[in-house]
């Protein structure tokens, strides 16, 4: 499929792959701000700052802007992560001109009204809250926290004092800081003229001035223990280890490790944890990556009796790791990516989200061609040769439940 | 698309939304039974076999399945529910006739003693997984109140005890009681060649002998019950309501579809403006489940335990005021163009196309496309759903909560 790419005089990039069977199309921003740009003492500001950008822009309000999107059919969705606020919108194609003139005004004038910032705070109060009874989101949090170096660890949920504190200007500010063109790009997949695409984009978002920008210290990662007490049925075990960054040469020979711990019901994790012993539901690990540092994160739940067993088998397989892989675990590793990059050719959504991630960690996108001529080199020497050079290992383990485990050797 | 169906001798019906543009192939078997098919000593069975289908035939290990599935690089899962279990599968078009045949094979399966015994231990760990996640079992509760002794209030994953007492000789007479060949339907979307499915089924599944199968219908009396459920470890607290609508097999069902997205919506709907926009609420949500002989609208809510009155009250008034004066005409043509646009965006994918082929097929052996399906929701008029309301009225609902709160004045509530 072609891969158009365009960057616009201001800086907006913008990337775009046409697929060939949907009639939908779907866009992604990635603005550059996200909870690691959050002041310490205001966690959350990134996130009120996106909430508060869908109250109203240009010449509607909050209604009649969502009135708009639904009579258009435009699905819409929003999120922050800590490098970056997300806007995504999918629609039938012969909506995509109306949909990225609507965006503009949300993205360059919003009005952020000084009478709906306590709704918009109650609204970031009830999520902050909420989050202490969703135990797996909550230990993914502690994780970060513990593993990434600040502040690449926030959340971007913040807390109930910081919440409490952030102001309109301080929103203002952030908005001003962060929503503009030179850091942020457009992903867009499906149905659409190319010419016809790079034109509206340029009437709509080519005046957009620029502005200064600069990324928190790249930092480096941290090794972390931690046990929070919760009275639940389960304990949830969440362990992180050192990994390579996505721009890395050798991220594949990484992500081949790590699909043969995780990827599919015949992969080691899911085999000696789920069902050899029958100690978990789910149990599974993947590759993150910052820009910077790439990792490993794992996650366990089990019964608190189960629990110590669990962690000890989890790390094993870690540790086994190391010892090198089978080439039939890696052909039907490479059957699952096959699989996968067709597929993916049947979500507009999924696809413009990864145009955009791409150029981020890359300043260019990897076709799925070249991810599959890259998946297609891999070879069991070229991982072990990886695995001997990078063993797992310098885990950050956070554990949440009745009782707090023993670490095992391996990570003492 | 084009929509082909054939039946075996033995009463397996085949189905297909055969689209040659797809880049994959979906293909599933649904099982006509569910947790409302289970006697009370076997809670949970359906589910619990569901689980077992992946522990192999008397030629396959559980190894074996689960590196032929990886080996095909196919996505591949089940669900369970009240009235269904559906098994599917995700690959690439060239697989066809291998996971047609894994997926046959699977369907008479060994359930031998010592897989039993390690998948109930997983078993047990998934109920106490869902026993830590919001609602923590406040919409099973409310079922139960809402149902009375009706086997719609059956639990999908039985219960702790009732998964822990269960043996693996009732397992296998359930199974062969439910899994007939005229229970099941093999059901396929995306890149299909149809002739081949055919030609795989009756080579693995012409011998499956017929037996006698039915469903056991008996009246939904709909309670009016309210419960709180204190928890002391929760944050926040939860309400599910439960009331009456329209049946799977009831025209009505494209006007309450439309009607709960007019009423609780995620966005734009007039409980996102009451409750979830000003921030009283964390969410607030509204459904609508069809089951063969009756429906359900659920109301879900999420928020801080002080406001738990507040809110109630808020949805009450939402409701009342809907019932009295209906809805406008740019709301409900927002609503439909916002449903028909999530159905032609999902419907790119033919593994959302599958099971409403399957299960729609299970229901009243009737094939929609998507614009048969875009037709009927475009049909509804504004009396339509007016009359839904009379005739459904959600505030005539059963009601539960799960959070801090030890009570809750529902008297407040009206």
């Amino acid at each position: 499929m072609p891969i158009h790419e365009y960057r616009y005089p201001n800086g907006l990039v913008l990337v775009a792959e046409s697929m060939q069977s949907v009639e939908s199309v779907a866009f992604t921003f990635l603005l550059p701000i996200g909870a690691a740009y959050d002041p310490a003492d205001r966690g959350g500001l990134t996130s009120m700052t996106c909430e508060m950008a869908l109250r109203g822009c240009g010449n509607l309000d909050s209604r009649q802007y969502v009135e708009q999107l639904e009579s258009l059919g435009i699905e819409t969705g929003e999120s922050v992560s800590v490098s970056h606020t997300c806007y995504r919108a999918a629609m039938l194609a012969e909506h995509l001109g109306e949909s990225i003139q609507l965006f503009g005004d949300l993205l360059r004038r919003p009005r952020l009204p000084l009478d709906e910032l306590e709704s918009s705070r109650q609204v970031a109060l009830q999520e902050f809250r909420a989050l202490d009874d969703e135990l797996v989101q909550k230990i993914m949090v502690a994780l970060r926290r513990g593993h990434y170096p600040t502040p690449w660890g926030q959340s971007h949920h913040g807390n109930l004092s910081s919440l409490n504190q952030i102001s309109l200007e301080e929103i203002r500010n952030q908005f001003a800081c962060g929503y503009r063109p030179n850091g942020t790009i457009l992903g867009v997949a499906g149905k659409f003229c190319w010419d016809e695409l790079q034109e509206t984009v340029g009437e709509v978002f080519g005046d957009w001035k620029p502005g200064d920008w600069s990324e928190p210290e790249e930092g480096d990662l941290k090794i972390y223990r931690d046990h929070l007490d919760h009275d639940s049925s389960q304990t949830q075990i969440a362990l992180a280890y050192p990994s390579l960054p996505y721009k890395h040469e050798d991220y594949f020979q990484a992500w081949g490790a790590v699909g043969v711990l995780s990827e599919g019901s015949s992969s080691r994790l899911f085999t000696e944890v789920r069902e050899k012993r029958g100690l978990c539901y789910s149990v599974g690990a993947s590759m993150r990556s910052l820009r910077a540092h790439g990792s490993v994160f794992c996650h366990a739940g089990t019964t608190a009796e189960r629990a110590q067993e669990t962690l000890e088998v989890m790390i094993a397989e870690l540790v086994k790791l190391s010892q090198g892989i089978e080439s039939e675990e890696l052909d039907r590793l490479k059957a699952k990516m096959k699989s996968s990059l067709i597929m993916s050719q049947e979500s507009s959504m999924a696809r413009a989200g990864a145009l955009a991630r791409d150029w981020y960690h890359l300043e260019r996108v990897r076709s799925l061609d070249e991810i599959a001529e890259r998946v297609d080199a891999l070879s069991p020497t070229s991982i072990n040769r990886y695995l001997a050079q990078h063993p797992p290992t310098d885990f950050t383990v956070v554990t949440l439940g009745p009782q707090p485990l023993e670490m095992p050797d391996a990570v003492s | 698309m084009q929509f082909h169906k054939q039946s075996l001798e033995n009463g397996l019906q085949l189905v297909a939304e055969c689209n040659p543009d797809a880049h994959s192939i979906a293909i599933a078997f649904c099982v006509n039974t569910g947790s409302r098919d289970e006697a009370g000593a076997v809670s949970g069975v359906s589910h619990f076999l569901e689980h077992m289908v992946f522990k192999g035939t008397e030629h396959l290990s559980v190894d074996d399945v689960n590196q032929q599935f990886d080996q095909m690089g196919a996505e591949y899962n089940a669900w369970t529910g009240k009235e269904h279990t559906s098994y599917y599968a995700v690959a690439l078009p060239e697989y066809q006739e291998q996971v047609v045949k894994l997926w046959c094979e699977l369907m008479r399966p060994a359930l031998r003693e010592d897989d039993f015994q390690t998948e109930k231990q997983v078993i047990l760990e998934e109920i106490r997984m869902y026993d830590d996640q919001p609602p923590f079992g406040a919409d099973e509760a409310c079922e139960e109140d809402y149902y009375g002794g009706h086997p719609l209030a059956n639990r999908v994953l039985g219960t702790e005890q009732s998964v822990r007492d269960m043996q693996v000789e009732a397992m296998r007479a359930y199974f062969q009681s439910r899994y007939n060949p005229q229970n099941m339907v093999l059901a396929a979307a995306g890149k299909i060649d149809f002739a081949s499915l055919v030609k795989s089924a009756e080579q693995h599944c012409g011998t499956w002998s017929r037996g006698p199968v039915e469903r056991k219908m008996t009246p939904v009396h709909a309670g009016l019950h309210r419960r709180v459920i204190q928890r002391s470890a929760s944050a926040q607290q939860y309400v599910i309501q439960l009331s009456p609508g329209p049946s799977g097999d009831d025209d009505r069902r494209y006007a309450a579809h439309l009607l709960v997205s007019l009423l609780g919506d995620s966005s734009g709907s007039r409980l996102y403006w009451e409750l979830m926009h000003p921030g009283h609420a964390e969410q607030i949500s509204t459904h609508y489940y069809e089951y063969d002989d009756t429906g359900l609208m659920m109301t879900w809510m999420c928020c801080d335990p002080d406001s738990v009155e507040h809110n109630l009250q808020k949805i009450r008034s939402v409701y009342e005021v809907a019932q009295a004066n209906g809805f406008d005409d740019a709301e409900l043509r927002r609503a439909k163009t916002k449903f028909n646009s999530r159905l032609v965006l999902s419907g790119e994918r033919p593994q959302n196309r599958m099971l409403n082929v399957g299960i729609g097929w299970i229901r009243d052996r009737r094939y929609r496309s998507i614009r048969e399906e875009m037709e009927s929701f475009n049909a509804v008029s504004l009396d339509d759903i007016h009359d839904l309301l009379q005739q459904f009225p959600p505030t005539q609902c059963s009601c539960t909560t799960v959070g801090p709160r030890e009570k809750v004045e529902w008297d407040q509530v009206g």
